[in-house]
């Protein structure tokens, strides 16, 4: 019996200390040349009970705990977000391929975040957050009601997602054409950024973080259950409609919490689950927790590697989420069966 | 006492008539085989009975005096277990782990399987002899294999009535007579109430202690295999030509004739 639980238990040690340790990693590596074992040291004194006398200036203690912690937080969460909202999508599709962007989701912000850059202009910078998360939720939710008025099945509303998306980014290319000039700002949110990443930041979008991430976590049976197509579901109990409306509501939210603070970054909620899937299995009351936890690692590698390629330079986190994500998704392609949607 | 009794089924699917004054009643732990050409309502009948299609008349459950279109999904689905033609199975999906799909309706809808649960999944996998191959994925299993597994499903329903659409459609004849052997055996150990649909017209003689013989819809006609198997009713039912005979055990045997091509 405890042998059992010992075994149930250990993906999720062997994905928190992953997590833990690329947060480690990130902190110790950055453009100021901070002393290693000084900030271990710093860190290891905020922990309870523990006071350890600190050799940090007040200047290095500052980049550690207002620039570059906040940024290793709100990476993680980010990355989580978007990981459970990609797993969380493709149990409700029964598709693998589907990603936190599909139905609208990452067109919406973009247009949302086009239009407070283009239209607001000294406001915009404060106001993109908020554009993007009400575009990005918009865009869903559009997708959504489009899609269930033509049928009920997943493949019409994937198709409405595309459809939706496509004027979206229509829309959004017309008003920036029109305003060339904010062509360099938009461009450089598009492809996602954590700079300038604050402790307020993470306090923002924590509250729609946890929220969407439990009801997205307590659904995980019932995606397994979505596994043998709705008829059989509804033949089981389950009402197949009820459960999609919910866990996508919940992912929408969770990919807009995401969006708001950090652009686009693509590629992340398709990868993870499929990584965590070949280690770990495919049921999703594993896979959801497994992907947050490996997302939120995932993505903390590769802002750190996005801010130190280049250093003092930075690379957009999306340009390397997506040079070390195509490649692995074609290998995915290529060693994986057919999809069966 | 009945554990189905259906009265005046009609259905339409699509503004299209498909079931029309449709009657007939299944004493508990019988079993009832619905027979009739392609597209005559046979799975829509089964469709109805699982409450997965809408339907006017009525459906009788097990000596509950509720008609069933009053119950609840999850409460229609601890009494009825429904398993159509094919069945879709996620294919990396542990044998294991389908089975336990089958406690879906005894949980309460934030809840996982308990102990309970895992107990009567283990039970039903025993009674289906997938104990063995319980870790394989369900990609890699035979067809007799994947039978037995998803009647295993079912069965971890501990459901009081169990409908099943051609179960032995992908079999041959060996293990076409292994899974309605095993199906029986099921129905005599637990008692549940057997609705299957059959192709075969001898073989559903063989296993059913009723059958209900559907033409476009209606009732053609019902009862034993040697009221119902008839060869001028089969002939114009079906379009067919069979003479029919019976074997010494007293069963009736459907025969195919081919005509002289000279």
């Amino acid at each position: 019996m405890k042998s059992r639980w010992l075994r149930a238990a250990r993906p999720y040690g062997i994905a928190a200390a992953f997590l833990v340790a690329a947060m480690l990693v990130s902190a110790l590596v950055g453009a100021a040349d901070l002393n290693p074992l000084a900030i271990v040291t710093a860190l290891l004194d905020r922990l309870p009970f523990i006071r350890l006398p600190s050799s940090m200036s007040p200047l290095d203690r500052a980049v550690l705990f207002e620039i570059r912690l906040p940024r290793i937080v709100l990476c993680a969460l980010v990355g989580g977000l978007l990981s459970i909202a990609g797993a969380g999508y493709q149990g409700v599709f029964r598709n693998p391929l589907v990603d936190s962007g599909m139905l609208g989701a990452s067109a919406g912000a973009g247009l949302g975040a086009t239009l407070a850059i283009v239209y607001l202009g000294g406001a915009g910078p404060s106001a993109v957050p908020v554009a993007a998360f009400a575009g990005s939720v918009g865009g869903v939710a559009v997708a959504y009601l489009t899609g269930a008025a033509g049928g009920r099945g997943t493949a019409t509303l994937l198709l409405a997602g595309v459809a939706v998306g496509m004027f979206l980014t229509a829309l959004q290319t017309y008003v920036l054409q029109r305003s060339a000039q904010d062509l360099q700002a938009v461009y450089s949110w598009l492809l996602g950024s954590l700079s300038g990443a604050t402790w307020q930041q993470c306090a923002e979008i924590l509250p729609y973080s946890a929220v969407s991430i439990a009801v997205v976590l307590l659904h995980g049976r019932h995606l397994d259950v979505l596994g043998v197509g709705d008829e059989e579901a509804r033949a089981l109990g389950m009402h197949p409609g009820r459960v999609r409306l919910i866990v996508v509501a919940a992912c929408a939210l969770a990919a807009a919490s995401a969006v708001a603070v950090s652009g686009l970054i693509g590629f992340v909620g398709i990868i993870v689950p499929h990584v965590v899937r070949r280690l770990a299995g495919t049921s999703y009351r594993v896979v959801l927790p497994l992907s947050m936890l490996g997302g939120a690692g995932f993505l903390v590698l590769a802002d750190t590697l996005a801010r130190t390629v280049l250093s003092p330079a930075e690379l957009p986190i999306g340009v390397v989420t997506a040079l070390i994500g195509s490649p692995v998704f074609i290998w995915i392609l290529h060693t994986t069966r057919a999809v069966r949607a | 006492m009945n554990a189905i009794a259906v009265h005046d089924l009609q259905v339409d699917l699509d503004h299209t008539p498909i079931l029309r004054e449709v009657s007939c009643a299944v004493p508990s732990g019988g079993w009832l085989a619905l027979l009739g050409p392609n597209g005559s309502g046979k799975t829509t009948m089964l469709r109805a009975i699982a409450g997965l299609i809408p339907y006017r008349g009525t459906v009788t459950l097990d000596g509950l005096a509720a008609e069933a279109g009053s119950l609840r999904p999850r409460e229609r689905a601890r009494l009825i277990a429904y398993l159509p033609q094919t069945p879709t199975l996620p294919p990396d999906m542990k044998v294991t782990d389908y089975v336990l799909l089958g406690r879906t309706p005894h949980l309460s809808y934030l809840a996982g399987p308990g102990r309970a649960d895992r107990d009567a999944a283990a039970r039903a996998a025993r009674l289906l002899d997938v104990t063995r191959f319980s870790q394989r994925r369900l990609v890699t299993l035979s067809g007799g294999e994947r039978q037995r597994v998803v009647l295993a499903r079912a069965l971890a329903q501990e459901p009081r009535i169990l409908l099943l659409d051609e179960p032995t459609s992908a079999l041959d004849i060996g293990h076409q007579q292994s899974v309605l052997d095993l199906v029986d055996h099921l129905r005599r150990s637990t008692g549940v109430t057997v609705v299957t649909t059959l192709h075969d017209l001898t073989t559903a003689g063989q296993y059913a202690h009723e059958l209900v013989l559907l033409n476009q819809g209606r009732v053609e006609a019902s009862g034993a295999a040697t009221a119902v198997l008839t060869e001028d009713r089969i002939a114009r039912v079906y379009a067919a030509r069979v003479t029919v005979s019976t074997d010494d055990a007293g069963n009736m045997v459907v025969n195919p004739v081919r005509p002289d091509p000279r």
